[in-house]
């Protein structure tokens, strides 16, 4: 047990190495941060000069030499375009892309799992196929498009919410919540839905094709002939079974709703960490880059570390001790 | 009874509680960029720059039309005595923010300051030898040698206060590769119309209106309040225009221009900004790495030029890729620029003379060559590259688009690594010798840094390094004339027009277009 956690343990720093190298040879491909950082007045002497105190002529494994040297000691360094500590900016922006990757997660769940099984029970019903069609739409439509016809109606047309921002945040310490606010928690109603309807659609398929299955099994049979009211049945019976694989990829999406916030944060201006990527790759921003796609990684890989690890607690088989086996 | 007089009294409460609120007027104002940082000479940057003139001031500064106006000197003059000196007069009884009284000392101190390595802004500075008061409310800059223009150079040159910055550590100007964030960069104390009340970088600034002004009662001042918002994505830009959340924006897509217009409460203003676009030619090269033609540079031939520059159809570009938001050029100077005529501002197109000289030229079948356009820097860049691709296609040149980030495309122009590049150039003196500088002279030394084209001409480097020091200005004047003649006649550069800027605004806010894309609260009136 304690050798199978080591391996993928060492397997995972070994990914993140690897995550890290392919990063810093692609950062020359995404151009050249010097004509970003100095004026149009600049010489040939100061553009030299900067690549040579920025290290950028150095080979790329050497670069990234030097950003692991400093990043094992907690230093990611100092953002080329706001001129302030990395990890401080990083810290900043957090709060925002946790806060709406919540908000998105839980309305994905409730409204996927609540959709799914009243698509599965009422599934030749008007109001259900009408339901599935519009999924559709969740799932094919590109999260831009979705979010700025969400501007269009809800701004613009109606003049309900906001189109932009987060509006007013309260600070605890070093986190920044807008959901004490009135402001904030308007804010939060059309980025979260444009970042959620995604993974809505995705586990409300997912729960009404379990579902379906699961009504079809000789148990659920039962328990009706057995006389249960159709809620139990649906509800405690079949809805229990069909929530393993659910959990499973709802797991395996919180990752992807924090690292594919970008989009929808560049839509909102939404401050928080994919917006701060976003203007990094534009600007050649070299450590906020590398701290980014560091981070998200390591989230990645922690994800999965933790996921194998909960199999190895529920599967025996996995452990690989023969002696306790079946 | 009570109740009535209760009533009354609430009535009488509320109104004179609304009086002052009146006056209150908040601007909420957007657009793509935050400013990189609040230290004034960290970063030689638009959105910086402008986010600085609220706050600081330089001696003098550009109003709206573009012509000087002063703001902390009240008057400048060569020195009658020696033609390397420029005297300015300060203005008397001006404060900064916190309290201190504004005089020659922070002027030394402040150009000192720009003038130190980490500087982004030292590059406008290079021919200032020293800077002295001579008394409390007189400077005088000493230069390497007659200075005609330096002026021009110190619009956007702020002045901090000297025992601000001493006290806070801030005497350093901040540098990104060190590490370390100077209190400057977070806090501001100057002289300007507004203050600094808070700021989260890329999220909100918000300024109030500052009460012990210098220029209270001189400028409208109407704005007590500024809440600026960086949203970076056009359409969502709009959309708050649209929804009423926020009263002013800049740079409106033009797609979006007559939308914006025809909403009831709101008004484009448009105004011709101070940057031209145009295509560069390595004319320099005896052999091109993207054509197709071995062992020759066809673009070293000029009438090859200046078919290409004939076959572009300015008119077309602006009508339909541009929805009639530019001004086609002829040269690659702005009109406000001292230099710019009405009659070499002009461009025509003819296909034929243009496939005739081609034929003489031996490039009758025409070549191929690619094109290396930015996608993300000037307004519809990479379609007006685009609709450049077909209409050289008409004279038999074979383009290969090729449209990228600004990220990588400027570092072709920086590395001298393109063959045929487009360039935006707006000119911050408002003087043609910027433009020689750093386009037309041969690449060498502090000069010639943008010019990829590889034209050398040591004659005409000759006339633009006398400028600098010319200090008879027909003389000067008649020599700029000189130098553009050459410049039009080699076509070293393909102009394309003049950038228009639009600002998306509701009605009663009372601004007009500066041709800097700077507005300046001041001067804005709210009805």
């Amino acid at each position: 047990m304690l050798a199978y956690i080591l391996r993928r343990v060492f397997q995972s720093a070994l990914v993140l190495l690897v995550v890290g190298l392919v990063a810093f040879s692609m950062f020359r491909f995404v151009g050249d941060p010097v004509d970003n950082m100095l004026g149009q007045e600049r010489t040939q002497a100061d553009i030299e000069r900067l690549r040579d105190t920025l290290g950028l002529d150095d080979p790329f494994p050497v670069q990234y030499w030097n950003f692991l040297g400093n990043a094992v000691q907690g230093n990611f360094g100092v953002s080329y375009r706001q001129g302030r500590p990395v990890s401080e900016i990083l810290i900043e922006r957090a709060p925002a892309t946790l806060e709406l990757a919540a908000v998105s997660g839980v309305l994905a769940l409730t409204f996927g799992i609540g959709l799914g099984v009243f698509t599965a029970i009422r599934r030749d019903g008007f109001a259900a196929n009408a339901i599935m069609t519009l999924s559709l739409v969740g799932v094919s439509l590109p999260t831009f498009l979705i979010g700025i016809l969400l501007i269009y109606l809800f701004s613009v047309e109606l003049g309900w919410l906001p189109s932009f921002g987060r509006g007013e945040v309260v600070q605890f310490g070093g986190w920044s919540t807008g959901f004490l606010t009135e402001s904030g928690l308007k804010a939060l109603i059309l980025p979260s839905i444009t970042l959620g309807l995604y993974q809505m659609t995705l586990i409300m398929r997912l729960v009404r094709s379990e579902m379906l299955e699961v009504l079809r099994t000789d148990y659920i049979r039962f328990a009706r002939a057995r006389g249960l009211s159709e809620r139990a049945v649906n509800f405690r019976h079949a809805l229990k079974n069909t929530m393993v694989p659910v959990i499973t990829v709802t797991g395996l999406q919180l990752g992807s709703i924090i690292a594919f916030a970008i989009i929808t944060e560049t839509v909102f201006q939404w401050p928080g960490v994919g917006l701060l990527f976003i203007n990094a790759i534009q600007f050649v921003d070299i450590p906020v880059m590398a701290a980014y796609l560091m981070l998200i990684s390591v989230m990645f890989v922690g994800i999965n570390l933790i996921v194998d690890l909960l199999y190895v607690m529920i599967d025996p088989r996995l452990r690989g001790d023969p002696a306790k086996g079946h | 009874m009570t109740r009535t007089s209760g009533l009354l009294a609430a009535t009488l409460l509320a109104t004179t509680a609304l009086a002052p609120m009146a006056t209150a007027e908040t601007l909420r104002w957007a657009r793509a960029g935050d400013s990189l940082t609040l230290d004034p000479h960290a970063q030689n940057e638009g959105p910086t720059h402008t986010i600085a003139h609220q706050i600081y001031e330089p001696l003098l500064i550009r109003d709206m039309t573009g012509a000087f106006e002063p703001a902390l000197a009240t008057s400048w003059a060569p020195s009658p005595d020696d033609p390397n000196v420029w005297v300015f007069t300060l203005r008397e009884g001006v404060t900064f923010h916190d309290g201190a009284a504004f005089d020659a000392s922070d002027v030394v101190f402040s150009i000192n300051r720009a003038k130190t390595e980490d500087s982004d802004m030292k590059e406008l500075l290079t021919s200032i030898v020293e800077v002295r008061a001579t008394d409390p409310m007189t400077v005088e800059f000493v230069t390497d040698g007659p200075n005609p223009i330096l002026p021009s150079n110190l619009t956007n040159l702020f002045i901090m206060d000297e025992d601000w910055a001493n006290a806070n550590g801030a005497v350093k100007v901040q540098d990104v590769e060190g590490g370390e964030e100077t209190f400057a960069a977070r806090n501001a104390n100057g002289t300007g119309p507004y203050t600094l009340v808070s700021r989260e970088p890329d999220v909100r600034t918000v300024l109030e209106q500052f009460p012990d002004y210098w220029g209270k009662n001189q400028f409208p001042m109407d704005v007590t309040e500024v809440i600026y918002t960086p949203i970076q994505n056009a359409a969502t830009r709009v959309a708050a225009l649209l929804s009423g959340e926020v009263d002013l924006i800049q740079d409106v897509p033009v797609q979006d221009l007559t939308r914006v217009a025809g909403t009831d409460n709101l008004e484009v203003r448009t105004a011709p900004q101070n940057r031209v676009i145009f295509f560069g030619l390595n004319m320099g090269a005896a052999d091109l790495e993207s054509d197709n033609v071995e062992g020759a540079n066809p673009l070293a031939d000029a009438r090859v030029r200046q078919a290409m520059n004939m076959a572009i159809n300015r008119e077309a570009i602006q009508q339909v890729v541009m929805r009639g938001q530019s001004q086609p050029a002829g040269m690659i100077a702005p009109p406000f620029v001292n230099g710019w005529t009405a009659e070499l501002d002009q461009a025509k197109t003819d296909v034929a003379a243009a496939k005739a000289l081609m034929e003489e030229a031996g490039y009758g079948d025409g070549f191929t060559i690619q094109l290396d356009c930015p996608n993300d820097r000037y307004i519809n860049d990479e379609a007006i590259c685009q609709a450049t691709v077909g209409m050289l296609a008409q004279i038999g040149v074979t383009v290969n688009l090729d449209a990228k980030p600004k990220a990588q495309h400027f570092p072709l122009i920086s590395n001298k690594t393109t063959d045929f590049y487009m360039l935006g150039w707006g000119v911050p003196t408002y003087d043609s010798e910027y433009i020689f500088n750093f386009l037309v002279h041969t690449t060498e030394g502090d000069r010639g840094s943008w010019n990829a084209t590889g034209y050398s001409n040591p004659d005409l480097d000759a006339k633009i390094k006398s400028l600098a020091s010319e200090t008879d200005l027909d003389a000067r004047n008649d020599t700029i004339a000189e130098i553009w003649e050459v410049v039009q006649a080699e076509t070293i550069y393909l102009p394309v027009h003049h950038q228009v800027l639009n600002w998306g605004m509701k009605a009663g806010v009372g601004i007009d277009v500066d041709p800097e894309d700077q507005p300046k609260v001041k001067y804005i009136s709210m009805n």
